[in-house]
């Protein structure tokens, strides 16, 4: 096939991917926006087979490869969904050293012979993006799956020895620039993959969602710098539009725990229990808990609820219970929704698709900045299984750790439930004086056996 | 002046604007579908199985080719899992039956 009729097909197949994104801009055209996706990504896999020879060998890899990634879609939990994409940023960051390893080996097989100074750069940013995002992502995908332990990992001097890995690395890029041989190559891919796992080990659980948007990222942009290597402009478009949605997704994290983007990349926040602030306040303040009866009773007799659910609600695995509750709720006459913090689970957007799997509908569930005015007007709020984005001290106390995060807004409801399975802290390792108010009930246990128990009490 | 645009100049244009199409296509997909529109980011930047297969493409087998091959089957992992989870996810929103 001719090279211009391939381009053209390529064109089309990057069209369709910018709309597969488009989709997502609600519920109701995101399936067919994926569909798109994958009708274009089909039309990019064709059309590469009809200029490729080894068709048998090539198949083969696709089919091995398709049968892994349909397998592990149709089986992963939801929960796991961030290893699973974890999983994936490092897929792509492998390929792409693969690739550029092979480009530079037979430079002839994509019409880039003899290689220029340019296409040198290109391979060099290319591949140490993918080498980072390769071994960044493994790191990553063994904190948020537990294999690796969640805990910030810092030793002395870490960042400069860092910076001191980075400059030595440009400069064996430099080299190879400069020589066009293999032994400065390697050893920069060396220090890459190194540098990969050194800039993801000193960072905490609760920032995993900045670290896998981060990543997200950085698979995207080793993409683009593939395509440039290659003179690709599908590469270079696709991987452009996954290099900016993962920024995007890295700067609303970071918005939503009122962070910079360097004070997460710099680490040690987040890694357990108590380890900032906090730590002198041992005393006892008196707190009002209930019972589910209680808890049955007020929900019962309100004219409105909205329940605030946090990732220990996935963690006790009470999604499913709470939906059951709120059309009890419902069934009274009772008016409910659900308040979604940004950083409510493990990923951006991680607790709608759980509370999607407990079969809530999408028209109850409302981001915190839609649903935050409307508080005041609440006669319950039921908060479970989160903390910090409830911590009213966020907004009053500037000596607070979190103090500018964004919160839920949930100390302006008339009546405030909080289901916890006790007066431990949360990620930040801070006491929530949400917990202390006069209008405040806990009902302490487990979510899943709390909500069941209420729902048992609303039947009477 | 008057030579032809260098290639690494048409790139530039073709990334600069890529970027600028994602910027804005980005911020207007709703944030409660922000695990799935990952997800897809995923698959789409699989696209990288483009590159994977010119590289598995020359006849003669060698280190080039194989190592063109191992991308191929990574990328394919990313293509089909990451399209057919998100259209698992994206099944499950609903609106209120009633």
């Amino acid at each position: 096939m001719s090279a211009n009729f391939v381009a053209l097909a390529y064109l089309i197949a990057a069209v369709l991917f910018i709309l597969a994104l488009k989709g997502l801009s609600s519920p109701i055209s995101a399936r067919r926006g994926n569909m798109f996706g994958m009708i274009g990504m089909a039309i990019a896999v064709l059309t590469t087979l009809t200029i490729t020879q080894n068709l048998i060998y090539i198949a083969f890899a696709i089919i091995v490869g398709g049968a892994v990634g349909a397998v592990v879609a149709r089986r992963i939990q939801m929960t796991a969904m961030p290893e699973l994409v974890a999983a994936m940023h490092s897929l792509v960051g492998l390929a792409a050293v693969l690739v550029a390893m092979s480009a530079f080996y037979n430079p002839v097989a994509y019409g880039i012979s003899p290689l220029h100074a340019s296409n040198l750069i290109e391979l060099f940013i290319g591949t140490f993006v993918g080498a980072i995002t390769f071994t960044g992502s493994i790191i990553a995908f063994g904190k948020l799956s537990g294999k690796l332990g969640s805990k910030p990992l810092h030793f002395a001097g870490q960042h400069w020895f860092n910076l001191f890995l980075g400059v030595v690395m440009i400069a064996f890029g430099i080299m190879f620039i400069f020589t066009e041989s293999w032994t400065p190559f390697l050893i920069m891919i060396a220090l890459a993959l190194t540098l990969g796992v050194l800039l993801i080990m000193p960072i905490g659980g609760a920032d995993m969602p900045v670290v896998v948007s981060m990543l997200n990222s950085y698979s995207g942009w080793a993409a683009a710098g593939i395509g440039f290597t290659l003179n690709n402009n599908m590469l270079i478009i696709a991987g452009s539009l996954v290099g900016s949605s993962g920024a995007i997704l890295s700067y609303i994290m970071c918005k939503a725990m009122n962070r910079s983007f360097f004070n997460v990349i710099l680490g040690g926040f987040g890694g357990g229990d108590g380890e900032v602030g906090g730590a002198g306040d041992v005393e006892q303040r008196p707190v009002r808990s209930g019972s589910a009866d209680d808890a049955a009773f007020l929900m019962g007799n309100a004219d409105s609820v909205i329940i605030v659910p946090g990732y220990g609600l996935a963690v006790a695995r009470a999604q499913h219970a709470i939906n059951e509750l709120a059309e009890h709720l419902i069934e009274k006459g009772v008016k409910v929704r659900y308040a979604i913090h940004p950083v409510a689970g493990r990923m951006p957007g991680h607790m709608n698709v759980l509370l999607a799997e407990a079969e809530v509908p999408y028209d109850q569930v409302f981001e915190m900045d839609e649903i935050n005015n409307e508080f005041a007007d609440t006669d319950v709020v039921l908060v479970i299984g989160a903390n910090d984005v409830v911590n009213p001290a966020a907004k009053t106390d500037p000596n607070c750790p979190i103090y500018g995060m964004p919160i839920i807004e949930a100390h302006k409801a008339r009546t405030v439930l909080v289901v916890k399975r006790s007066m431990a802290v949360g990620y930040a390792g801070l006491d929530n004086d949400l917990f202390y108010l006069d209008k405040t009930m806990m009902v302490f246990g487990d979510a899943k056996k709390v909500v069941e128990d209420i729902i048992k009490a609303l039947q009477h | 002046m008057s030579s032809a645009v260098d290639p690494v100049i048409i790139n530039l244009t073709v990334f600069v604007l890529a970027v600028v199409v994602g910027y804005h296509v980005v911020w207007n997909v709703t944030p409660a579908l922000h695990t799935p529109l990952m997800a897809v980011t995923n698959a789409i930047s699989g696209i990288i199985i483009v590159g994977a297969m010119l590289a598995a493409g020359p006849e003669q087998l060698d280190a080039g080719t194989v190592m063109g091959l191992v991308a191929v089957m990574l990328a394919a992992i990313n293509v089909f899992g990451g399209f057919l989870v998100t259209q698992r996810m994206l099944s499950m929103f609903k609106k209120k039956s009633k």
